[in-house]
């Protein structure tokens, strides 16, 4: 199934940020999104999420089929790597986490708790949990933040067998993955200042 | 969301404070009491159902602030938003969760309180039968007054206002049939009327909780 | 023409400025005549002496003080469906308005309850609900300060007047349920219409009446007005930041 986003507005704050996106997703596919700092690449993908309600535009295929990876991890200290995974996995429905432990080498971290892992390990734990909620699109903020070489090479390889499966990808993100994917720059989407959409301060001007 | 339950319990187990430090509260507003009214026994029994009362429920309100704002931090409640579960769901599980760890432990331990403060023998039951009807409402006005105030930094001041008002008619009809119950009179009406409070807030609440929630996540 | 096109901010401001003035002067009059007349002009009570002549304060600012709440809950109601600006700024500009008059109201019957009970406070079911009426206030106000963006602020306050509400009315029934009371029945009986206060008094007390309406209207509106000035400059200043 694909994800279809056709002339969308998204607002942050009040104010629009991007206006008129149109994308198409096929299964088996990923896209990279582009864009400088402050674009709206976490506005948008939030939207996609239907965290948050767009201004215009329609957004197809993505109810109960995304799973949102933002800047934090929902992990909890206190709980171990596997009590984490489960939890999720639990939640999205009774799945495995056994092939997520092992995506990303996590075996030996099992039973650690969450709390006392490092930054890059902690982030591969929360990329782990994508895995488990066995959802076809992926939305990704950022996902790479304080991995090192070999874990960016263990989360290309997941995100590559995840296409492979069928599913699918949208990614926020700055580095080079080696992925087979195509790059959608966000710049010119960028609402102009005057620009009239129906964002909540309009009225106002 | 019985994973829900099993995670929050398991948490609330494990970070140690959260499931004590009511608990303990409890115990030292109880204990502080006679040394502000002084040592009488008839005044002390007079006073204990409503002490107790609002003892139990001021220990509600302790923990109310971790309550929703420990998973908006780590980013859980966005995923929960999105997951298959609905949101309303989620919300009354953390309440029952919440009432779990710190409701039931406190109607567990009034009793004992309850001779502390020479509460007269009449009273035990209808203390013990009202905390355990008054307290699942406390538990769900607290997970909204959490919803409302999870996006604000250092919401917990803030909470305390917004909730303890919400409180009023449930201490009123809650501490009224203890005190009928420790007078000897009958506390079949505050008791009615305060279990058609908790149910009334278990029903409704939680569509206010999530619908702040989900402002709040926007 | 509907109503609803005053939900336009500008056209609200450009209505509101130019009814003001107007309303001012006539508040003031309604104020002043019915504080004069009812002060001066009226006879002691011959069972309360002149204490009685605080009703003139008491009863209008204590009708206002419920008023208010009650515009509140419609005026999120109305942001809440139909999403216009002006109905959340007029809650926010009415919530201060609403608090000082309840303050009012429990001030004057404290003033009035010492020479008449013998004491200035009593946990009388009509006092509680008023103290607790004064508590919801607090909690609206604060919860507007504490959001910064404004659409998630009027949300959520929104959200916390329905719900206080009812909880507002479950507390009402409750302290009446927690005790009796001292305060005598109502001066102004809308429902059956019965007459309660003779006309040497009723008269000033519904000119006054009159008055803090209009007083309360004016203060609502002008205070909506600066609220729609504030989001202005700020809609301006995130454009032009944006621009830059």
């Amino acid at each position: 199934m694909t994800l279809l986003v056709q002339n969308l507005t998204v607002a942050r704050g009040g104010v629009p940020v991007l206006t008129g996106v149109t994308l198409r997703l096929d299964a088996g596919k990923a896209l990279i999104l582009r864009g400088p700092n402050g674009a709206g690449k976490t506005t948008l993908l939030r939207t996609i999420a239907g965290l948050q309600p767009p201004l215009r535009g329609t957004i197809d295929g993505a109810e109960d089929r995304v799973a949102y990876g933002a800047h934090a991890d929902g992990l909890k200290a206190m709980l171990s790597v596997s009590e984490n995974l489960r939890f999720w996995a639990r939640v999205y429905g009774e799945h495995d986490i056994t092939a997520a432990l092992a995506a990303y080498a996590l075996e030996p971290l099992r039973d650690r708790l969450a709390g006392t892992l490092s930054a890059g390990q902690k982030r591969r734990a929360g990329l782990a949990r994508l895995m488990v909620t066995q959802r076809p699109v992926w939305l990704l903020d950022e996902p790479t933040v304080s991995l090192d070489t070999d874990a960016v090479a263990m989360f290309a390889g997941a995100v590559d067998a995840h296409l492979a499966g069928g599913g699918s990808a949208i990614l926020a993100t700055h580095i080079d993955l080696g992925l087979q994917a195509e790059t959608l720059d966000l710049t010119p989407y960028r609402a102009a200042p005057d620009a009239r959409h129906g964002a909540s301060d309009e009225a106002f001007l | 969301m019985i994973a829900l339950l099993l995670r929050d319990l398991r948490l609330a187990l494990r970070a140690g404070g959260g499931f004590g430090l009511g608990l303990a509260f409890f115990l030292i507003l109880t204990v502080l009491v006679p040394f502000s009214v002084g040592p009488q026994s008839t005044l002390l029994g007079t006073i204990a159902p409503g002490i107790l009362w609002l003892g139990a429920l001021l220990a509600c309100l302790l923990s109310l602030d971790r309550l929703l704002a420990l998973d908006f931090e780590d980013g859980s409640l966005d995923v929960l938003a999105t997951a298959p579960i609905p949101l309303e769901g989620a919300l009354a599980v953390k309440g029952l969760a919440h009432w779990i760890t710190t409701g039931l432990p406190l109607v567990v331990a009034a009793p004992a309180l309850g001779v502390l403060l020479n509460l007269p023998g009449a009273g035990y039951g209808w203390l013990v039968v009202s905390l355990l009807l008054g307290t699942p409402a406390l538990s769900m006005i607290g997970v909204f007054g959490a919803a409302l105030t999870v996006g604000i930094k250092r919401g917990g001041l803030l909470l305390s206002l917004l909730v303890l008002p919400l409180y009023v008619p449930t201490l009123i009809f809650g501490a009224e049939a203890a005190r009928r119950g420790a007078a000897g009179l009958d506390p079949a009406t505050p008791l009615l009327m305060l279990t058609g409070l908790s149910l009334g807030c278990i029903a409704l609440l939680p569509f206010a909780a999530s619908a702040a929630l989900r402002m709040n996540l926007r | 023409m509907s109503l609803w096109e005053y939900a336009n901010p500008v056209k609200f401001l450009r209505l509101s400025e130019r009814v003001l003035p107007a309303l001012w002067v006539f508040a003031g009059l309604c104020v002043a005549t019915g504080l004069i007349w009812g002060f001066f002009a009226t006879p002691d009570d011959y069972r309360q002496g002149s204490t009685v002549k605080i009703i003139f304060l008491h009863v209008p600012s204590a009708l206002m003080a419920i008023n208010a709440w009650f515009m509140m809950l419609v005026t999120s109601l109305i942001w809440l469906i139909r999403r216009h600006h002006v109905s959340a700024l007029a809650a926010k500009a009415a919530a201060p308005v609403g608090a000082v008059m309840t303050v009012i109201a429990l001030a004057t019957g404290a003033l009035w309850g010492q020479p008449m009970w013998g004491t200035w406070w009593a946990w009388d079911p009509r006092l509680t609900s008023f103290l607790i009426l004064f508590l919801f206030y607090l909690g609206y106000i604060a919860l507007w300060e504490a959001i910064e963006d404004p659409d998630t602020a009027a949300d959520l306050t929104s959200v916390l007047c329905l719900v206080g509400s009812v909880f507002a009315v479950l507390s009402r029934y409750a302290v009446h349920f927690w005790n009796q009371g001292l305060h005598q029945g109502t001066s102004v009986p809308v429902a059956t219409g019965a007459r309660t206060v003779s006309d040497v008094f009723f008269i000033p007390l519904v000119i006054c009446m009159i008055g803090f309406g209009m007083l309360f209207v004016a203060l609502v509106l002008y205070r909506t007005g600066t609220e729609i000035r504030l989001r202005r400059t700020r809609a301006l200043l995130a454009r032009g930041a944006r621009g830059a």
